[in-house]
């Protein structure tokens, strides 16, 4: 009995031990941050919305975080004609999968497949190596099909020492060999900007939902307090 | 009389409703000692419910169409008004179904729910729950991610284990070579319309039988046993309406304020509820790292995985669930609430509820060797708390019971 509790107690550290992680830094999410969300939905329309689409976003979505439909369609919209229109684009899977060696997944949920951690650290993860046919590895993610694509902001990096692999809280470390148009600390900024709007993205409701949840909490609270005392009431005489 | 009154007696005359209203309701004494694990019943019947009508409003939008149903539940999520809480509310009753009914299940085992004459009101719950796993399994196909299609690919390739019939069964169950929009299809239909009236029909067969012998209570004695002379109303019972009905509704609202704050606040309860990889739509040609089941399941997942042989993991995995069916005849205890039984039993049931447990986070986690032995140990526990139940529930030391339940 005292063998098999102390073999239960090691199970949960069993979880840990077992798997490879990557070192994720913390993405500065900030649902309630319009302008942060707003400069993230220009990054996102202006870089990733080539080769991407995010099929089930509507471009009137964005009214949500503060954007009028006449700012959305001279600013945001490039290709599509109505700002009821999906962020669809006009590449085909097919295409892209010989041009690429993958499709470029869509990324309307792209931040709740992979969290938004992940995200902001891959971005700023890529690295110039010349094994790779685009030129680009990542640390994140291991011979990616995609080049980076914020090259001309980030500037290039070399790896200077990778991970160690077991060592979860161990980054590995870069180095600058040619700047790019933004310091490092714009460049993570612009990043938690763009990996902002990719969370809002993949839920545009989670706020309302939040909001709404106070509200159903609070009502449930005052519904408690009538049941319990109706119950109360009714069970008195009940010994 | 008042109209109301006639408008009742004129049913009356064509439909038992006051018979059923007294039989039922408020003439249906239940024993006064209810406890805390008695509100799962009652809130089971709530889960249902929701699910299906949560479920009617889902199907109204949703697309059962492999080119189209992964965006069709995003469509749900973003488009359909009030479609994300209708979704929500659908995901998260799921795994609260399944919550309220092992809380129900073990309830029967702490009380010796199960025991003569409650045998047959445990098969119908233990067919129910066999439903409500096919329920499940099937429905979480719907969405369309990768963990829905490869989940489905995995479980339905057991089948394939069986000899000489099993790769034409599982292509059978399939209706593809692989999972397909053909199995999306035949899952759906399922999903919304047969397993349902399967579960209707039991949860009422379960009802009726609960009704004909009456409930069982903490202390585990019968309250028919002491009946006022003159009425024939168990002294210990009071009637389920209005005393448990205002009961329940007080557990209802805690329930809700439970599921509400799951709903609203983490409605995906960290990859439990809905795993981050099901936010990638299915892809055939790109297998998953790490294919899990859904928390409800991992329990039989690892005990088929803790067996070398895939065919006998498997034979061993339906063992797992057919086994509790046979628990109203493994029983052989004098008493049968856990309130009068002896060290023996609470031992077994402790330690069988740790393996439960234990198995269940075993099932979501990779295979190591460490893993699997514990899976296998862990195992053995689960059978053993069946197989030797005749054994160590006669020699246990049982204590008296009460004449009269004590509250």
């Amino acid at each position: 009995m005292k063998k098999f509790l102390f073999a239960l107690l090691f199970v949960p550290l069993l979880a840990f031990g077992s798997e490879e992680s990557v070192h994720l830094d913390k993405a500065p999410v900030n649902l309630e941050d319009y302008a942060s969300l707003q400069r993230g939905a220009r990054i996102f329309t202006n870089y990733c919305l080539s080769c991407h689409s995010a099929n089930a976003m509507r471009y009137s979505r964005l009214e949500d975080i503060g954007l009028t439909k006449d700012q959305i369609k001279n600013n945001l919209m490039f290709a599509s004609a109505n700002v009821g229109d999906t962020m669809s684009i006009s590449m085909s899977p097919v295409n892209a999968q010989e041009w690429f060696g993958a499709a470029p997944p869509d990324l309307s949920v792209e931040a709740r497949a992979r969290t938004p951690d992940w995200l902001y650290t891959y971005l700023r993860s890529f690295y110039l190596d010349d094994t790779r046919p685009t030129g680009w590895n990542n640390t994140v993610f291991e011979k990616v099909g995609m080049p980076n694509v914020l090259w001309s902001l980030q500037g290039e990096q070399v790896l200077k020492k990778s991970a160690d692999a077991h060592d979860e809280n161990a980054a590995p470390e870069f180095e600058l060999v040619k700047p790019g148009k933004m310091s490092q600390v714009e460049y993570n900024a612009m990043v938690g900007d763009l990996v902002n709007y990719l969370t809002w993205m993949g839920e545009p409701i989670r706020t309302t939902r939040q909001e709404l949840g106070i509200v159903v909490m609070l009502f449930l609270g005052v519904f408690f307090i009538l049941a319990y005392y109706l119950k109360k009431e009714f069970w008195k005489d009940i010994h | 009389m008042s109209t109301m009154q006639k408008f009742v007696g004129w049913i009356d005359e064509r439909f038992p409703l006051t018979a059923n209203w007294k039989t039922h309701l408020s003439e249906y004494y239940a024993p006064k000692n209810f406890n805390f694990w008695y509100f799962f019943g009652s809130l089971a019947l709530l889960v249902l419910v929701m699910q299906i009508v949560t479920g009617i409003f889902l199907t109204m939008n949703y697309k059962p169409d492999a080119a189209l149903a992964f965006m069709s539940v995003e469509y749900i999520m973003r488009d359909v008004d009030w479609g994300w809480l209708i979704r929500y509310m659908h995901s998260t009753g799921a795994s609260m179904f399944f919550v309220v009914v092992y809380l129900h299940m073990f309830r029967g085992l702490m009380y010796g729910s199960y025991r003569k004459p409650r045998e047959l009101i445990w098969v119908f719950g233990m067919f129910l729950y066999l439903a409500l796993m096919a329920e499940a399994f099937m429905g979480y196909l719907l969405p369309w991610g990768q963990m829905s299609y490869w989940g489905a690919q995995v479980i339905i390739s057991l089948f394939g284990a069986i000899p000489v019939i099993g790769n034409d069964l599982s292509l059978w169950i399939r209706g593809d070579f692989v999972v397909s929009d053909a199995t999306l299809n035949r899952f759906f239909a399922f999903h919304v319309i047969a397993l349902p009236l399967v579960l209707v029909g039991l949860v009422a067969a379960h009802i009726i039988a609960l009704h004909e012998v009456g409930s069982n209570n903490p202390d585990g004695i019968e309250i028919k046993k002491h009946k006022d002379p003159v009425t024939h109303i168990p002294l210990d019972g009071i009637p389920f309406h209005p005393y448990y009905t205002v009961k329940d509704i007080m557990g209802v609202v805690v329930f809700l304020m439970i599921f509400s704050a799951i709903v609203f606040f983490a409605p995906t309860f960290g990859g439990w509820f809905i795993e981050a990889n099901n936010f990638i739509p299915a892809n055939p040609l790109k297998t998953p790292p790490h294919i899990e089941p859904v928390w409800y399941f991992t329990p039989f997942y690892a005990i088929l995985r803790a067996v070398p042989d895939k065919f006998l993991g498997v034979v061993a995995m339906g063992a797992s669930v057919v086994i509790m069916f046979f628990l109203p005849w493994l029983d052989r205890s004098k008493v049968k609430s856990i309130r009068y039984r002896g060290t023996l039993y609470k031992s077994f049931l402790t330690v069988f509820v740790i393996s439960f447990i234990a198995l269940g986070y075993l099932g979501t986690q990779g295979v190591t060797v460490l893993t699997t032995n514990l899976a296998r140990g862990f195992s053995v526990i689960y059978f053993a708390f069946f197989l030797l139940m005749p054994w160590y529930t006669k020699i246990d030391k049982t204590k008296p019971e009460p004449e009269r339940v004590t509250g």
